[in-house]
């Protein structure tokens, strides 16, 4: 661990010492897992009403509502805390900088020498305040397609009111579609996020704890 | 400055426990962490696995859905845009016959005699002399081909034709300032729009399909069709129209479906 090499070494302690998850990042982090699991859950429930691929039902087992109108209804719950919260995550993201700092810039060498490393088994994680290149592209990804998700989630919802928006994605079939794989790139996401939080324990525990101090990331460029 | 020493309890070990066993198990502790971490998620699974009780359908759980449910009426009426128009589509785009769908299947359907059916009109309507289905054939008609889009995912272009319901409510001195027009059908099925969507444009008593008489099964002799709803809200085989202020569940939205259904 290094988490002593992270904690300010500065004398003048500055006063926005932070950790590296915030308080609202923690909270932001989790109302969207519960969101997230809504949304699926209940996602599913719906689609086996109508499938879009005939040989893929969603076991009863795995979603939620028995019938289809709780799995609406909870969808239609869910959307709010994902879409209030998401843009409220995205509105801290950027306002506070955290967003540029985290995850800017990504360059393909990164990314490259990130699945070099990763091939070869000599990816480090230990030290969590840092995201290396294929987190970065990952989460930014991930991003892309909450947005994505929404608006397609829109279009379907209102593919009337909202007609502008729903004549980008062609038809009504063409947006499930959209809706559809926009959701199997989160499933995708949630695979390898949850897989690797749990095989780096410590990354699950600063997501609750907050994780070490870190420096304010805006400060080096404020100093010179 | 003397501090007293707090008298220890004579159920407390004289020595404390030695500090090293938890630094020699720090493996073994963390192990325990990361599985009760993977318990709780695998706990949070399990309510939805339980499909015998859904949680949905616990009565606090279904009292904060259809309260969120009935938000969302206010917020589908909210963006509703009286004046704008649903894509319509060209004549070779529609599908003929229509979809069946009703909550029974097709062989169940009761047809109903053209001859002796008449429309009942209720409510807070001037003229409440009832329709025969030849009067209302002799009404201007609409024709509109649009997308008939179901709850569950499916959707068809139809082309359908009747008077414009406006004009009808109108015709028949409604109310129009009333907030809901409540549909009664010949089975025991029953709908309910808001004012907005039955004043749209696009809001037919639809009596033709591709420019014939309805057939049975699609709402014969007279069935609602709006581009601005979902497919459960296009009420068929109508035997009354009732215009009111006063709001009531409908076949559906009793079961927990949406009400304002709006697409």
């Amino acid at each position: 661990m290094t988490l002593s090499a992270v904690k300010s070494t500065s004398h003048e302690r500055r006063p926005q010492q932070r950790r590296l998850h915030p308080l609202p990042v923690r909270v932001m982090h989790w109302i969207n897992a519960v969101a997230i699991f809504i949304m699926i859950g209940s996602g599913w429930k719906i689609y086996n009403d109508d499938v879009i691929l005939g040989w893929l039902h969603f076991p009863d087992g795995l979603v939620i509502g028995k019938w289809a109108q709780y799995g609406l209804q909870w969808h239609f719950l869910g959307m709010w805390i994902f879409v209030l919260n998401g843009l409220a995550y995205l509105i801290y993201g950027i306002a506070t900088g955290r967003f540029r700092q985290k995850l800017f810039p990504v360059s393909l060498r990164d990314i490259l020498a990130t699945v070099n490393d990763a091939l070869h088994f000599r990816l480090a994680h230990d030290d969590l305040t840092h995201y290396n290149a294929v987190q970065k592209i990952l989460y930014l990804g991930v991003m892309a397609v909450g947005v994505l998700i929404v608006i397609s989630g829109l279009a379907l919802w209102k593919p009337v009111q909202f007609s502008e928006l729903a004549a980008l994605f062609g038809s009504f079939q063409a947006t499930r579609v959209v809706h559809f794989l926009c959701m199997t790139a989160i499933v995708g996401f949630l695979l390898v996020h949850i897989s690797l939080a749990l095989l780096v324990p410590q990354s699950l525990v600063a997501m609750i704890t907050g994780g070490p101090v870190v420096d304010d990331g805006a400060a080096p460029e404020i100093k010179h | 400055m003397a501090i007293r020493t707090r008298t220890p309890s004579i159920f407390r070990p004289r020595k404390t426990i030695d500090q090293g066993v938890l630094t020699q198990n720090r493996a073994l502790i963390d192990d325990i962490d990361r599985r009760n971490v993977l318990r709780g998620a695998v706990s949070l699974g399990a309510l939805s696995l339980l499909t015998g009780c859904d949680v949905s359908e616990d009565d606090s759980v279904q009292k904060v859905l259809r309260t969120v449910s009935a938000w969302n009426d206010r917020v589908q009426a909210t963006i509703f845009r009286p004046h704008h128009l649903a894509p319509t589509y060209s004549v070779s785009q529609v599908v003929k016959p229509p979809r069946f769908n009703a909550y029974y299947d097709i062989e169940d359907v009761k047809p109903i005699d053209g001859a002796t059916w008449k429309l009942e009109l209720a409510g807070r309507i001037d003229n409440k002399q009832p329709w025969t289905a030849q009067q209302i054939y002799q009404l201007p008609e609409q024709d509109i081909i649009i997308k008939h889009i179901c709850v569950e995912g499916w959707d068809y272009i139809g082309q359908w034709s009747g008077p414009n319901l406006r004009d009808f409510l109108q015709r028949v001195g409604a109310d129009l300032t009333a907030k809901y027009i409540y549909f009664i059908c010949n089975d025991d099925y029953t709908e309910s729009i808001d004012m907005a969507t039955a004043l749209h444009p696009q809001t037919i008593l639809a009596t033709k399909y591709a420019g014939e008489i309805l057939a049975d099964p699609f709402g014969y002799p007279l069935r609602l069709r709006t581009s601005t709803k979902l497919g459960y809200k296009n009420a068929k085989w109508i035997k009354a129209i009732e215009v009111t202020n006063d709001f009531r569940e409908t076949f559906w939205s009793k079961q927990g479906f949406n009400w304002f259904a709006g697409i």
